[in-house]
């Protein structure tokens, strides 16, 4: 028997009759049978999350509880793809709209207007028309456990779909074999005759299983100098990017999108514009993969919820991006799940939170807030994945955080900050004077001990020039203080020196402009020739002026049009120029 | 009346702007109400929260004279809608969509529901096309783009709604050829507010292609939250249905978002920031985002939302959360206002993120981009000599102090400060360059060499 509505409030709803439902059980929701999730349980009543709009929805409407929890189709086909939050491919629902998303576009007419056998049918997440070429890496009679690699799929020109035994799953293969086949298709047979097929499910909320967590010492190489040299930090590692409005999230977001080491990114558009989104989608399928030199889209999954789709499905949008990118993970690959913003999925939460009448915490936040948050960012990490053999595969976690008035002592970035391991601290000043990444070097840090790395795989004095720009940066900002409250006049000469040097760092080194085609990215490499020189100047400096130059002399135009021109050079020619650059210096 | 009408006696209690009617059954959220009162006189609301026991209904109108003895209540069993047709353009209706100009209704062409819905962002197209505004703090350095979303940050006293007036008036002009129209919604504004852009619409002879919905500030508050939603509703038919390039004017959202305030008061919700709900990102964000453009329609919806910071605090919520929905933000400065300075745009915290779309070769010129960096670098800088010349005072500053000192005013007074004039952005560029050829080559940090070769000293 369905349940029937008795209250309706924004996004939620209350229902009787659904005595037999579950927690987080989805459900459909009036006769437009809309979305919804069940989050609360009290005797004969349930309350419903929906994922749309409710206007038009009536009181005494049923409810049909599909008996299943909110889940994602796992297979090939995820990756060029854009999906809402609940995993709706919203390419499909644009193909003959008027560009709008109304629950006609989701769900047309002649599939809810039927009988009880087209229940639930929407569009589905993974286009079952499309064939695969699937070529079988285990033969019949080999016993197969839960995440072993039966075959493969060329997904994409850059990813090789990994066909994993699903969890829970294991016998010996009965048959298996090469060919084309749709999503549904069974691919191979087990003894006992349990199907495997190419798409599986699997509930959004709940971490996709692995063997173990692992230590990782390999950094998340973003090719920005601020990020790279002073704050990196490790693959399967958390970060948050806070900051107030116009400091550049998004763009540093997009960046880390564009130019992250990684082999698969999930960008998830948590509650933010719609028009940046058009920019991405404008964007990257003209743009290749600096490691690849593949497009860009082919190691890419968007999830979009903007700001105006429905709030609950926003809320539901991080969890979805978070399991797709377990999904690759657990193939062995490196994932990262980029956020913008967790504010946003938060404010949500606070928003269901209030119509459930719940007590609220700190700023109208529900009290489960933190442990939330907690939960989310350690779905990432690095993980040895389930399976025969040695596979790892990682999660990096990078989230913007939007704080109210731009203050970093609200409850969602205080939240999150003691969970993750890093802060990249966008600063307002910084911004306003278009100092790009607008990253705060003093407020900003790392937990991740990654030197070893960098002194293996890089070189042996990383960790050294690390520490001596840290220190010139910061010896800079003290005596800009003192500046400040005696004038120029008031510095030693050796002061001076460090003055100019921190300036020269900061408008050459720490910028970075995210539009230049040679700048937008640096390779460690660089980042190294780049430090040696400005080092070199600095050392050069000092020896200058205790042989008594003064500060024109010492800082001649020409050095300054090295320092400046350095970033624009390609790594190839630093590699050939650079010794000579460092001589004339 | 229609057979979806149905008739209720049980009103049972009123509370500031909500009305709670007992035992209505087969109630729609967002279902639009008549309310015929004992003395016959009528008043309409809306349906916003439903239960068994009872339905909530919010007052669009005035709440004096309502009683719950004797009072019908008809629910139409339809949402809010408003009439849609090309004869809306050069007319005049109230924050509810009824007209105010004497005339007669329009006859629709078709009619839809004012909440409107998302565009898929798939179906976005990429804002592309530079308008000039023929500001050059707007132009040169925070570049207005169609299909963007670009709000005016104010302080009480500010001038915001003449500027506002200036870019209709100069921005339609690079437009002529195309169709051009613009919808303005006045939210709690006063009558002088209202007349001021009504005659600029007569200056600019654009009344003809303006559609004006006015709720002024006598008006009841909570038609203020469906105001800027018909004026959108309007402008997306416009745009998407007949070709338009519609420009939204939306004044003032702090109006807007006290009237949201007020009603979540009265629901007795957990209050957020300042008592401001916390549901008021979602909710300006269904009213910001319906901007922009879509793949294979020539129309637009360009916003410029005008609000005011209550005490200039840009960290209040209705700034705060505005500048992180929509695409930048124009900030105007008491300081430079008090100087004289005219549009007194404080161009550091301005911001157009939309700008590099709009730009370049092929739209404007292949030195924008940089060339505004570069002001902007070196005027931060300038502003920093300044705080440090009020303490240590003009002797203690060196050289080359002294020249960014000179150079960020000069920038205020020249640059950002035009008057009602119009600059073309080839004028406007020129002007940038001029600024900047006090300074050394050694200083540019933002500017190729290529560029520099080309644009500096010229």
């Amino acid at each position: 028997m369905p349940g029937i509505i008795t209250k309706i409030s924004g996004p939620t709803v209350v229902a009787r009759n659904m005595r037999t439902s579950k927690m987080y059980n989805l459900v459909f929701v009036g006769k437009m049978r809309l979305l919804g999730e069940v989050i609360r349980i009290d005797g004969d009543r349930a309350t419903i999350q929906v994922y749309e709009e409710t206007t038009g929805l009536t009181l005494g409407d049923e409810i049909i509880d599909t008996g299943e929890p909110l889940c994602v189709e796992l297979g090939p086909g995820l990756l060029s793809n854009i999906f809402d939050g609940v995993q709706r491919p919203l390419e499909e629902i644009a193909k003959g709209s008027a560009g709008f998303i109304s629950t006609e576009t989701l769900k047309p007419l002649n599939l809810f207007q039927g009988q009880g056998d087209t229940l639930g049918v929407t569009i589905p997440s993974l286009n079952r028309a499309r064939k695969w070429r699937f070529v079988p890496s285990v033969k019949g009679g080999e016993e197969v456990e839960e995440g072993d690699i039966i075959g493969t799929i060329q997904e994409t020109t850059t990813i090789t779909h990994r066909v994993m035994v699903p969890p829970d799953v294991r016998g010996v293969i009965a048959e298996i074999s090469e060919g084309e086949f749709s999503v549904e298709d069974g691919i191979a047979v087990l003894e006992g005759g349990t199907d495997i097929t190419l798409v599986r499910k699997w509930p959004v909320r709940r971490p996709r299983p692995f063997k173990k967590k692992a230590a990782s010492v390999i950094p998340f190489i973003t090719g920005q100098r601020i990020i790279d040299t002073l704050f990196p930090i490790a693959m399967g590692g958390s970060v948050i990017i806070p900051g107030g409005f116009g400091t550049g999230k998004t763009v540093l977001e997009q960046t880390l999108a564009k130019f992250a080491k990684t082999d698969i990114i999930i960008y998830i558009g948590c509650g933010e514009r719609g028009n940046e989104i058009a920019e991405v989608l404008a964007d990257f399928p003209g743009l290749t993969d600096p490691y690849t030199g593949h497009p860009l889209m082919d190691r890419t999954t968007l999830v979009v919820n903007t700001s105006n789709m429905p709030v609950a499905a926003r809320e539901a949008s991080i969890y979805t991006g978070i399991t797709i990118g377990e999904y690759y993970r657990d193939m062995g690959y490196n994932v990262a799940v980029l956020a913008d913003s967790i504010s946003r999925w938060a404010e949500a939460m606070r928003e269901i939170s209030g119509r459930l009448e719940e007590l609220p915490g700190e700023e109208g936040f529900p009290m489960y807030l933190a442990s939330r948050l907690a939960a989310f960012y350690e779905r990432g990490g690095l993980v040895e994945c389930l399976g025969k053999g040695e596979r790892k595969g990682s999660v990096t976690v990078c989230t913007a955080i939007s704080p109210p008035g731009g203050d970093f002592s609200e409850p969602v970035t205080q939240s999150a900050m003691r969970v993750t391991g890093a802060m990249w601290a966008l600063d307002t000043n910084l911004a306003r004077r278009r100092h790009y990444p607008a990253i705060n070097w003093g407020r900003s840090f790392s937990l991740y001990h990654l030197d070893g790395w960098f002194k293996e795989c890089v070189v042996d004095d990383w960790p050294r020039l690390r520490s001596e720009l840290m220190t010139i940066l910061q010896r800079e900002e003290e005596l800009q203080d003192i500046v400040q409250l005696l004038g120029p006049d008031s510095l030693r000469d050796r002061d001076r020196i460090v003055a100019e040097m921190g300036r020269l760092l900061r408008e050459n080194y720490l910028q970075q402009s995210p539009y230049s085609p040679v700048d937008a990215f640096c390779s460690l490499e660089k980042q190294y020739w780049m430090l040696k020189i400005f080092f070199k100047v600095y050392e050069t400096a000092l020896r200058e002026l205790s042989e008594g130059r003064n500060m024109d002399e010492i800082f001649t135009e020409e050095r300054k049009i090295i320092l400046r021109d350095v970033k624009n050079m390609r790594v190839e020619k630093l590699e050939t120029e650079g010794k000579d650059i460092i001589n004339r210096i | 009346m229609d057979l979806l009408t149905r008739r209720y006696r049980t009103a049972r209690s009123i509370a500031g702007p909500l009305l709670f009617v007992e035992q209505a059954s087969n109630v729609s959220i967002g279902e639009m109400v008549r309310i015929v009162l004992s003395d016959g006189g009528e008043r309409s609301g809306q349906v916003i929260e439903v239960s068994d026991e009872y339905a909530v209904i919010q007052l669009l109108e005035e709440t004096a004279g309502i009683g719950i003895h004797e009072t019908d209540i008809f629910f139409s069993g339809s949402v809010a809608k408003v009439n849609l047709s090309l004869d809306m353009l050069g007319r005049r209706f109230n924050g509810t969509g009824k007209p105010i100009d004497g005339l007669p209704p329009v006859i629709p062409n078709r009619r839809a529901t004012i909440t409107g819905y998302p565009i898929n962002p798939v179906n976005r197209d990429e804002p592309s096309d530079f308008i000039q505004t023929g500001i050059s703090a707007i132009d040169g350095l925070n570049t207005l783009v169609r299909g963007q979303k670009l709000p005016i940050f104010s302080g009480p006293g500010l001038p915001a709604k003449e500027i506002a007036g200036q870019i209709l008036r100069q921005a339609q002009v690079v437009s002529e050829r195309e169709g051009f129209a613009v919808v303005f919604a006045g939210i709690g504004i006063t009558s002088r507010e209202a007349s001021f852009f009504i005659e600029e619409f007569e200056r600019g002879a654009t009344l003809h292609m303006s559609t004006i919905f006015l709720n002024l500030a006598e008006d009841p508050p909570i038609e203020r939250l469906l105001t800027p939603r018909f004026a959108l509703t309007a402008a997306e038919y416009l745009a998407f249905e007949h070709d338009m390039h519609v420009v939204v004017i939306l004044t003032d959202m702090t109006n807007y978002c006290e009237a949201l305030r007020e009603v979540a008061t009265a629901r007795e919700e957990i209050p957020g920031r300042r008592g401001y709900p916390g549901y008021m990102y979602t909710d300006l964000a269904t009213i910001y985002e319906r901007a922009g453009r879509i793949k294979g329609k020539k129309g637009s919806v360009t916003q410029i939302p005008i609000l005011t910071m209550p005490d200039d605090d840009i960290t209040h919520p209705i700034p705060d959360l505005t500048g992180y929905i929509t695409e930048g933000q124009i900030v105007l400065s008491r300081e430079l206002h008090k100087r004289g300075g005219y549009p007194p745009v404080d161009i550091l915290p301005s911001l157009s993120r939309l700008m590099n779309l709009g730009i370049g070769v092929d739209k404007t010129r292949e030195d924008h981009r940089e060339l505004a960096d570069q002001l902007y670098a070196f005027y931060a800088q300038g502003r920093d000599v300044r705080r440090m010349a009020s303490i240590v005072g003009e002797e203690g500053l060196s050289e080359s102090d002294r020249l960014l000192l000179k150079f960020a005013i000069d920038l205020e007074m020249e640059y950002i400060n035009q008057g009602d004039t119009s600059r073309d952005i080839i004028e406007t560029l020129g002007l940038g360059w001029r600024l900047l050829q006090r300074f050394p080559e050694d200083r540019f940090t933002r500017v190729r060499l290529e560029i520099m070769e080309k644009y500096y000293g010229s």
